[in-house]
């Protein structure tokens, strides 16, 4: 394997999210390291997508800090975070339904293209350029995904997995740092799971890319992440290789029950 | 048998994100500027060109603007009328009060003073969505026509706001004919259509198509929210603008705030609704459509009461006109809510199998 | 001081008036999430149906058993031919099929009772109220504290409708989630019909007492636009905040109305009366910025 994880990247430090009066996270720390494949695991409802959402800033934690590349702040925001080159893909997909497979890959790619409005509506000179420059970038992301076949398919009309595959597309577009993978694997039948798990594989492989997956699969996730933080009603339970995480009476109580 | 790309390959991306990628399109395409810009200005009557193609290519323009921001940006706007008379008005005040204001210059003017106007409107975009947003989008409406009758300095102090425009002169040639004002407009028309795909094809319009589709998921790959949204409203206003322009200038030549009223609005939104919502060719055919359809109502309705002896006035006439249009709109709706543009393009795939069926 | 109180009062039972016409949209949104533009349409269908068959020589609880009757059938037919075929769309395209409805009726009521304007007595008299003239030296309108009684009234039969009949459950149920509604059975479009109707019943009303004030006329079609800011202030959903934001709409349009423009005036030059118009629209929209969920709205967490 060429890659080698690195030094810690992210570190969250005492994370607490509320809704009004719903505890979400309660002081929850753990960190990411360069180049390695985290895995949150967690029942529902333990807080796992709330988890992501903090990392790139959708949700405001009340209390905690993030430390992103040596960098602190309180809270992320959306846009930081993508600028910070952190990417993502959604539980519910959330893509562009009305666009192409390659507008929404293209999408991806936004924060590099640095041309105006203006000269997008002559469509001449540098915005065109910059255009076709970034298409043969994104082509080759459709290679990589295997999705040449569909490319101008609206999104809205393809089956599931491929949307699925699509939205990862979108993602590795934007050549991210970090990649959040909200359940890649949710809703699918083994042989996309299988597919799903070697893009994952191949992108932390050739691109070195970090990445951070929520998975309910627990053989996917034992098999494929470096490291696992496990989580439950909002609370951090465990965290550590996968063997030993499995180990873990409080994780075995959590996933099993407890008898009383 | 003839619509059909076999063999015409693509090798490279430039070739493939062309406007017409299809030969055929493109000679196609060809045809109808011909015919637009020769074809018609030697056969076409005056009265075509007054009452037909001048308001056809005006309307288009203003449904291409609210095509940007309603049909590529998502938000729903019924004031694209209130925006038309800014425009209207803008042009007029530079006209006047400037000495020597080339027109073509005032026009562009007018776009930027719509659009400025449209940013303003466009900031609770910000905050709220959906219908909240299209109720807002009537305060514009409501307010902008008050604000001209009412401040007599934005007519130059005429009476109720009717305004009268100068004739257009540009480089000492006098657009004076209904011939010559057609071609004028028929040329910043579709410049500034061609703009408009221009930006729907690039960053610019995915950023607004993303905002449309799944703003969340837009924010997150970094689309900053509040730049996109207000860039489509100063884009759409800019149009709508300068499409109140000519509507002033070189369709109706008199002009009052009242007269761009919320049914005006409704009827430029009618227009993105039957021509295609999210489609550049939608803004023109629905323009078509609505602007022809109460003509042919005018002439067959009495025609067909006639034949069949039914009493008849012109009452009558324009009840049975609102209920055309509304009837319409629903049965596009539930039909085909993609509009006659997306007819366009399934008639265009069958003729791509044609003679088979698949 | 007095005459600030009687604009006040004044304002207040004409924001009642918007009310109701608000409380019609609230029906519909809450049952079907379609905000529908063509309420103002069904009060002038309706006002105009109760003197239609007035004039045909029904007398005035005929006349308005038939206008019902009417709008019935008109929801009915509503619900089958516009809204059951767009089940599976967006929002905001209903919305834009509720503005073709609304030509639609502004078209047909016209061709079936002609466009006239004519008078409505529902025998109410616009009149002071000599007692109140007497005692505190302002002028209340008997017939607007009739129609405001009316209103509450209306408000009062409808909450019990909802709260404690089989239906009303069955209606907050769609209202909340469609496709959890649909599974454990209930007819969905039967509830929508229903839902239309009770609008249209509401329309009825708010027709007949707008008729009887102004006439029954053309220009009744505008009071979707008089409510629409109410909607903004209140929340789509609430109905007491349709209510309150009536009433905060009225009251503070006519005190605008007198205080703002003489200011104007003295700023700059000309007449600026008649901003009734606008003016709730932008103190709606100013309100929003402050506040995006309205009133009695819920402020709403996306879930991603």
């Amino acid at each position: 394997m060429a890659r080698e994880i690195g030094e810690v990247i992210l570190d969250l430090r005492n994370i607490s999210l509320r809704f009004g009066g719903v505890k979400a996270l309660t002081d929850i720390s753990f960190d990411v390291k360069e180049h390695e494949i985290r895995a949150i695991i967690g029942p529902n409802g333990a807080g796992k997508s709330s988890m992501l959402n903090v990392i790139n800033g959708v949700y405001r934690p009340q209390e905690g800090e993030i430390v992103f590349h040596g960098e602190r702040r309180c809270d992320m925001n959306t846009h930081a975070a993508a600028v910070a080159g952190i990417a993502r893909t959604f539980q519910n997909i959330a893509l562009f339904k009305g666009m192409s497979v390659l507008d929404n890959l293209m999408t991806g790619r936004n924060l590099k293209m640095k041309a105006g409005f203006l000269q997008h509506a002559l469509w001449w000179g540098p915005a065109k350029r910059e255009e076709l420059a970034h298409r043969a970038k994104v082509e080759e992301v459709i290679d990589f995904l295997e999705i040449e076949h569909i490319r101008k398919t609206p999104v809205g009309r393809l089956p599931y997995g491929l949307q699925k595959r699509v939205e990862l597309g979108r993602a590795l577009a934007a050549e991210p740092k970090m990649l959040l993978l909200d359940e890649p694997m949710a809703g699918m039948n083994v042989e996309e799971k299988q597919d799903m798990c070697r893009f994952i594989l191949d992108v932390n492989d050739q691109f070195g890319t970090t990445i951070v997956l929520i998975e309910h699969d627990m053989g996917v996730v034992m098999d494929i992440s470096d490291r696992v933080v496990v989580l439950d009603y909002g609370r951090k339970i465990g965290d550590g290789v996968p063997d030993e995480v499995k180990n873990n009476p409080e994780v075995i109580s959590a996933y099993l029950g407890t008898q009383h | 048998m003839f619509y059909r790309e076999t063999g015409q390959f693509k090798t490279t991306y430039a070739a493939d994100q062309q406007i017409f990628p299809i030969r055929q399109d493109r000679i196609g395409m060809l045809l109808l500027l011909a015919v637009a810009f020769v074809g018609i200005p030697l056969f076409a009557s005056e009265y075509w060109f007054t009452a037909i193609l001048l308001p056809f290519l005006i309307f288009a323009l203003a449904a291409l603007g609210l095509n940007i921001l309603t049909g590529y940006a998502g938000q729903l706007s019924l004031g694209s009328a209130a925006f038309m008379a800014v425009g209207a008005y803008a042009a007029y005040n530079f006209q006047v009060r400037i000495d020597g204001m080339p027109v073509l210059v005032s026009f562009l003017l007018a776009g930027l003073t719509a659009a400025a106007v449209g940013i303003l409107f466009g900031l609770p975009s910000l905050r709220i969505k959906g219908f909240y947003l299209a109720v807002a989008t009537l305060a514009a409406q409501f307010f902008i026509v008050w604000c001209l009758t009412k401040f007599p300095y934005l007519s130059n102090d005429s009476s109720s706001g009717v305004i009268s425009l100068p004739g257009i002169t540009i480089l000492g040639f006098a657009f004076d004919t209904p011939r010559s004002t057609y071609l004028l407009v028929l040329t910043l028309v579709l410049l500034l259509a061609l703009a408009a795909k221009n930006l729907v094809r690039s960053t610019t319009g995915r950023a607004w198509m993303a905002v449309r589709d799944m703003d969340v998921a837009a924010e997150v790959i970094g689309i900053r929210l509040m730049h996109t949204k207000l860039l489509a409203f100063a884009v759409s206003s800019f149009y709508c603008g300068v499409a109140g322009a000519l509507y002033a200038f070189c369709y109706l030549g008199s002009v009052e705030p009242d007269g761009f009223s919320l049914d005006m609005s409704f009827k430029i939104l009618f227009m993105i609704i039957v021509g295609g919502v999210g489609s550049i060719l939608g803004s023109f055919l629905g323009a078509a459509f609505i602007l022809l359809l109460p003509i042919f109502l005018d002439i067959s309705l009495p025609a067909a009461a006639s034949m069949l002896h039914l009493p008849f006035d012109n009452a009558t006439v324009s009840h049975i006109q609102l209920m055309v249009f509304g009837a319409l709109i629903m049965f596009f709706l539930v039909v085909e809510p993609h509009g006659l543009a997306r007819l366009w393009q399934i008639a265009k795939e069958k003729l791509r199998l044609w003679p088979f069926p698949h | 001081m007095s005459f600030f109180f009687e604009v006040l009062i004044g304002g207040l039972l004409a924001g009642v008036m918007y009310s109701m016409v608000a409380l019609g949209f609230v029906l519909i949104y809450k049952a079907s999430g379609v905000l529908n533009f063509a309420q103002g349409a069904m009060v002038y269908l309706a006002a105009l149906s109760v003197v239609g068959c007035m004039e045909k020589g029904a007398p005035l609880w005929l006349a308005i058993i038939l206008a019902f009757a009417i709008m019935t059938a008109f929801g009915i037919a509503t619900e089958k031919f516009v809204l059951r075929k767009m089940v599976n769309q967006p929002p905001i395209a209903l919305f834009m099929a509720t503005i073709g409805l609304s030509f639609f009726i502004e078209g047909l009521a016209p061709m079936l009772f002609g466009n006239d304007v004519r008078p409505l007595d529902i025998g109410l008299v616009d009149e002071p109220i000599p007692a109140i003239l007497d005692a505190f030296n302002i002028v209340v309108s008997r017939f607007d504290l009739a129609a405001a009684g009316i209103a509450a009234l209306l408000v009062v039969v409808l909450a019990l409708f909802f709260q404690y009949t089989r239906v009303g459950r069955a209606l907050r149920a769609v209202a909340d989630d469609h496709q959890a509604a649909l599974s454990i059975g209930i007819p969905l479009q039967h509830i929508w019909a229903l839902v239309w109707t009770v609008a249209g019943f509401v329309a009825l009303v708010s027709g007949m007492l707008w008729g009887a004030r102004n006439g029954v006329q053309f220009a009744l079609t505008f009071t979707a636009l008089k409510a629409l800011p109410v909607l903004i202030l209140g929340g789509f959903t609430s109905v007491p905040g349709a209510i309150v934001g009536g009433l905060i709409i009225g009251a503070s349009e006519k005190l605008a109305e007198i205080y703002i423009p003489p200011v104007m005036q003295s700023m700059f030059d000309g007449n600026f009366g008649g901003i009734e118009g606008w003016f709730p629209y932008v103190m709606a929209l100013l309100f929003l910025l402050v506040r995006p969920e309205g009133l009695f709205g819920e402020k709403h967490i996306d879930r991603v």
